[in-house]
């Protein structure tokens, strides 16, 4: 067996998520991306402060909105195409990044997105996401996770704590939970970040980095359930709660929140990983020692240990933002371009080339 | 020496040896010689599921039966006229097979005690009088050859290697084969290690020199070239056959072809063919499962391209629900279902046909899709693009049923016009662009043609016409998600009709009754098609009459096969599975169609299916005149008599 090494794709498009896609000077609006089709999602859902975010952002990218496909898979979250006057498929349980990586592949000329949960993405679909993330696809995945399944009425999701007592579980679920952050860098991937439903100032800023992104982008959304798992980020909600729990990753930047920047993240020599310390005071160490976020590192080491700062159980605090964000061929540039280049150096095949292939033999006029 | 020869118009040889023996590479070389020096041809490959299975065991026993002669053929034949066999457990394995007064050689080197008890021989063979019935020819192929090339300083091992080379060219001189592509092939297969080039080539010329020179072969045969209609030929497998169809249908159609799959035999080989033709836009994913292979090739399909997914039953089970999704979105795409033994893992390099009610209802909820069937290997040219023009023309997953026997087995192949083949128009919906945005009607994505009640096939990245697609039920026309009781019976009868519809544009079914006045029809699909016609002509030769309809669209049925059914006395239907077609021919038109199958991994033989059709013609009174079958017992010098027969 023998490996080869594989040029890099044209540098440009390499570092652009968007590259390929026709844009337009027309100014677009909000409005022109909300579809005529009613929203069914229960009142007081996270799902609808995501697609208010997502339909006021869209514009920002100023795309031929007929190049913006969104590609779904079964669950709540999964109904966001239907409402969105793009070009969409709600598709079947999990399958999403599966179905989107044949479109991504075939047409450069689309911005491509997945909207999942967690329980299509890491349950039933598992597979894909994570084979999706390690080609690097030019895709940018939207995981919305409530941590429970909505649709089929409330029973636990890979994603909730353990204990948690559902339909599914009356004596408590006895699953580990995932941690989607740690998954997804456990699987190559070249961006991941996370941030929340109710904060659309940070949810903006992170999409339109993923946007941005050359490959697979995945974007974890805590996303709360009113219905099923009602109160799952409440650590979360509120000015205060959300300065004493959110740890806010920003690249370049010591890791630094609580009130007035009084705790921070530092390196846990103990352990290898990273631990959240207090800053200043008697008790507190040196600003200078706290850990400055590098999203760019090549070893995805550091991001992984801050993705452990997530409570796998109830949770109490969580880092958002960016995690990781490298460059690395994707899948599909690699693949057109051998494509391109056979057609290139061969150029474009001839049929009745191939199908004589080197053996033929004639016959003349019968032989008897 | 003068050497007699004999005119034959047709022999069976079987190659067989260790899985490691190079049997198959063995067999397609004699094929390939044979093709060019011009017989008509068909071949069996037959090898275990192991890559390398304990060597010297029955287990590991990999085979290659080529059917060459001098008029058209329709097998690979049902018994070999000369077996060879490079170890006790091939010969164990394939005696059975091969009739009396039969030849055999055998390479006599394994044949120590060691090897005998492998093979479950308790005696030696070639001592106890086993082969006394065959005309046997014992030869250390391995030592000969060991020795020929000992120059070249190759390890034993190594220069023992080269012994199926030796086989192919003793056999190629026995039968009077062309040795230019033979040695044309061994020179850029070994054009890197000169070494193994040179010992492949010496080895190959003195199997060639032994025939000649040694007493032991006595007569060479001499098989003409078969008369074919005039024009340029090649062989392939159907696997081939169906990889150039589905370039072919890209090409046809203008639409970039896109193949996501997953590896499974016999599937693969279409997979490994596809990468190699980038030059042609084809992108090949190999996905992470088989789930994800279709699932890619919807997602391209929907952004315009071909999609294709190739797989084997297993496979099949794990797609349905994206194939059920592909139904409700009515997009195109080709599934390509290389059948082979089930249920489960059941028999990966084996063949079978019990993949039909599967491709017809292997969904939930009512999801009709076309079922296309190749006949022949070179037929899976034609079926693949038949199978893309039904899919982009109704917008419909279409499923083309080959099998194991198809994909490996090889013929010759007149070589197709390109500019004959038909032109398939995606017809893609385009922007109006005098309809005004704000008051002009919203696009309708699931408006029908009124002829193929095909629905407009949009690509993203068309202005105006953005819409959104997915697996819940759709509102007749717009598209939209919708419960309604009455929209959802219109629209199940929809999809029907529409996949119903794809009848109407069908030639008239074939029906094969040179009198027409048969009583008895042996109805048949996919590669049944060669046995079923060498059975035919078998029984038609003893003055009996049966007709024969052999149906390449299973779903849905030609328009007039109900009629044909119910003009004759008798049905009868041979299949590789437990009756499945008959099933659906018996519940479709409540014709009593007598069902005979057979589920043993291998084609079913003309002369078995022959006495089938007998049977079946003594039971309606048609008896047949005496027994002049030339291939039942006691058939004196099979490879000999002089008979013109499938």
């Amino acid at each position: 067996m023998t490996a080869v090494d594989l040029p890099f794709p044209d540098t440009d498009l390499s570092r652009d998520g968007l590259a390929g896609v026709p844009t337009t000077d027309e100014p677009q609006n909000r409005k022109e991306y909300t579809s005529d089709q009613e929203v069914r999602w229960c009142p007081g859902c996270g799902d609808y402060a995501v697609l208010t975010a997502v339909q006021g952002f869209l514009p920002d990218l100023r795309l031929k909105r007929e190049n913006i496909v969104f590609v779904s898979g079964i669950g709540c979250s999964s109904r966001f195409p239907y409402y969105l006057d793009t070009y969409g498929m709600h598709s079947i349980h999990g399958r999403a990044p599966a179905i989107a990586t044949g479109l991504a592949i075939t047409r450069p000329d689309l911005s491509t997105w997945v909207v999942t949960g967690d329980g299509d993405a890491l349950s039933i679909g598992g597979n894909h996401l994570i084979h999706a993330l390690r080609r690097n696809v030019n895709l940018t995945i939207l995981l919305f996770n409530n941590r429970i399944y909505g649709l089929t009425k409330g029973q636990y999701s890979p994603t909730s704590e353990t204990g948690k007592v559902t339909k599914s579980t009356p004596a408590g679920s006895v699953d580990t939970p995932f941690n989607p952050v740690s998954l997804a860098l456990g699987a190559e991937a070249t961006f991941v970040a996370r941030t929340v439903d109710n904060d659309r100032k940070h949810l903006t800023a992170v999409l339109s980095a993923a946007a941005a992104h050359r490959g697979t982008s995945l974007v974890e959304i805590f996303q709360n359930c009113p219905i099923f798992n009602d109160g799952a980020f409440e650590a979360f909600k509120g000015k205060g709660a959300a300065e004493s729990a959110l740890i806010p990753l920003e690249h370049g930047h010591a890791i630094r929140f609580g009130p007035d920047g009084s705790r921070g993240v530092a390196r846990d020599t103990a352990t290898g990983g990273v631990r959240v310390v207090g800053v200043g005071g008697d008790d507190g160490i040196d600003e200078s020692d706290l850990l400055v976020h590098d999203a760019h590192a090549d070893d995805p080491t550091t991001a992984f240990a801050l993705s452990r700062l997530t409570d796998a159980g109830v949770l109490t605090q969580a880092p958002i933002g960016i995690f990781r964000q490298v460059e690395r061929p994707t899948y599909d540039d690699l693949t057109r371009q051998q494509i391109d280049t056979a057609t290139g150096t061969s150029g474009r095949g001839d049929l009745a080339a191939l199908l004589a292939g080197k053996d033929t033999w004639a016959v003349g006029e019968p032989r008897g | 020496m003068s050497k007699q020869v004999k005119q034959l118009d047709r022999v069976i040889i079987r190659f067989a040896g260790d899985s490691g023996d190079g049997m198959q590479l063995t067999g397609d070389r004699f094929t390939a010689e044979t093709a060019a020096f011009g017989n008509d041809l068909s071949t069996l490959p037959n090898f275990p599921a192991e890559i390398r299975a304990p060597q010297g065991t029955m287990a590991g026993v990999s085979s290659f039966q080529v059917h060459f002669a001098d008029h058209d053929i329709l097998t690979p034949g049902d018994a070999p006229d000369v077996l060879v066999a490079m170890n006790p457990a091939a010969l164990r394995a394939n005696l059975k097979d091969v009739p009396r007064g039969s030849t055999i050689i055998v390479d006599t080197h394994d044949f120590g005690a060691r090897n005998l008890a492998k093979a479950g021989y308790t005696e030696d063979p070639l001592e106890d009088g086993t082969l006394d019935p065959y005309n046997l020819h014992a030869v250390d192929l391995t030592t000969l050859t060991v020795e020929a090339i000992k120059e070249l300083g190759l390890s034993r091992k190594d220069a023992s290697r080269a012994k199926n080379m030796f086989a192919l060219g003793l056999l190629s001189w026995m039968y009077g084969r062309p040795t230019e592509l033979t040695l044309e092939f061994l020179s850029t297969r070994f054009g890197a290690k000169p070494v193994l080039r040179d010992a492949n080539i010496t080895a190959f010329h003195t199997g060639w020199n032994y025939g000649e020179t040694t007493e032991a072969f006595a007569v060479r045969y001499e098989i003409k070239p078969a008369e074919m209609a005039a024009g340029r030929y090649r062989n392939i497998t159907g696997n081939a056959a169906l990889s150039y169809g589905l370039i072919a249908a890209s090409q046809q159609s203008g639409l970039p072809l896109f193949l996501g799959a997953y590896p499974i035999t016999p599937a693969s080989e279409v997979l490994h063919e596809l990468s190699k033709h980038k030059s042609f836009g084809v992108t090949t994913f190999q996905a992470e499962d088989e789930i994800a292979g279709v699932g890619a090739a919807l997602g391209a399909s929907f952004g315009g391209a071909l999609g294709v997914t190739t797989t084997s039953g297993p496979g099949v089970s794990l797609k349905s629900e994206t194939i059920g999704l592909a139904v409700m979105l009515e997009l195109p795409l080709l599934v390509c279902d290389i059948q082979r033994g089930g249920p489960s893992t059941g028999l990966p390099t084996k063949t079978e046909q019990s993949d039909l009610l599967q491709a017809m209802f292997g969904r939930n909820g009512e999801a009709p899709v076309p079922v296309v069937a190749p006949q022949s290997p070179v037929d899976c040219f034609d079926a693949a693009i038949e199978a893309a023009r039904i899919a982009i023309t109704y917008r419909t997953p279409v499923i083309v049923l080959s099998d194991g026997y198809l994909a490996n087995g090889s013929e010759p192949w007149q070589l197709p016009d390109v500019a004959d083949l038909p032109v398939i128009d995606p017809a893609f919906e385009v922007s109006d662009p005098s309809a005004n945005a704000d008051t002009g009607e919203p696009f309708q994505p699931y408006a029908r043609d009124p002829e193929t009640l095909a629905r407009p096939w949009a690509l993203p990245g068309t202005p105006g016409l953005m819409h959104r697609i997915g697996g819940l039920e759709k509102k007749d026309g717009t598209g939209e998600i919708s419960y309604d009781p009455d929209n959802h019976d219109l629209m199940v009868r929809a999809r029907q009709a529409k996949v119903d519809a794809v009848a109407d544009a069908l030639p008239d079914t074939i029906v094969d009754d040179p009198d027409g006045d048969a009583r008895l029809l042996v109805l048949g699909w996919g590669s049944t098609y060669g046995p079923i016609g060498a059975g035919v002509r078998r029984v038609r030769r003893d003055g009996l009459k049966v007709a024969q309809v052999h149906v390449r669209h299973l779903n849905p049925l030609p328009r007039d096969l109900g009629d044909i059914l119910a003009r004759y006395e008798r049905v009868v239907v041979p299949e590789m599975n437990l009756g499945q077609l008959a099933m659906l021919v018996r519940a479709k038109y409540l014709v009593d169609a007598r069902s005979h199958t057979q589920v043993h991994g291998l084609p079913f033989k003309a002369a078995g299916l022959a006495e089938v059709l007998r049977e079946h013609l003594r039971d309606l009174g048609d008896v047949p005149p005496a027994n002049t079958d030339p291939e039942q017992p006691g058939r004196k010098s099979p490879a000999t008599t002089p008979d013109v027969i499938a």
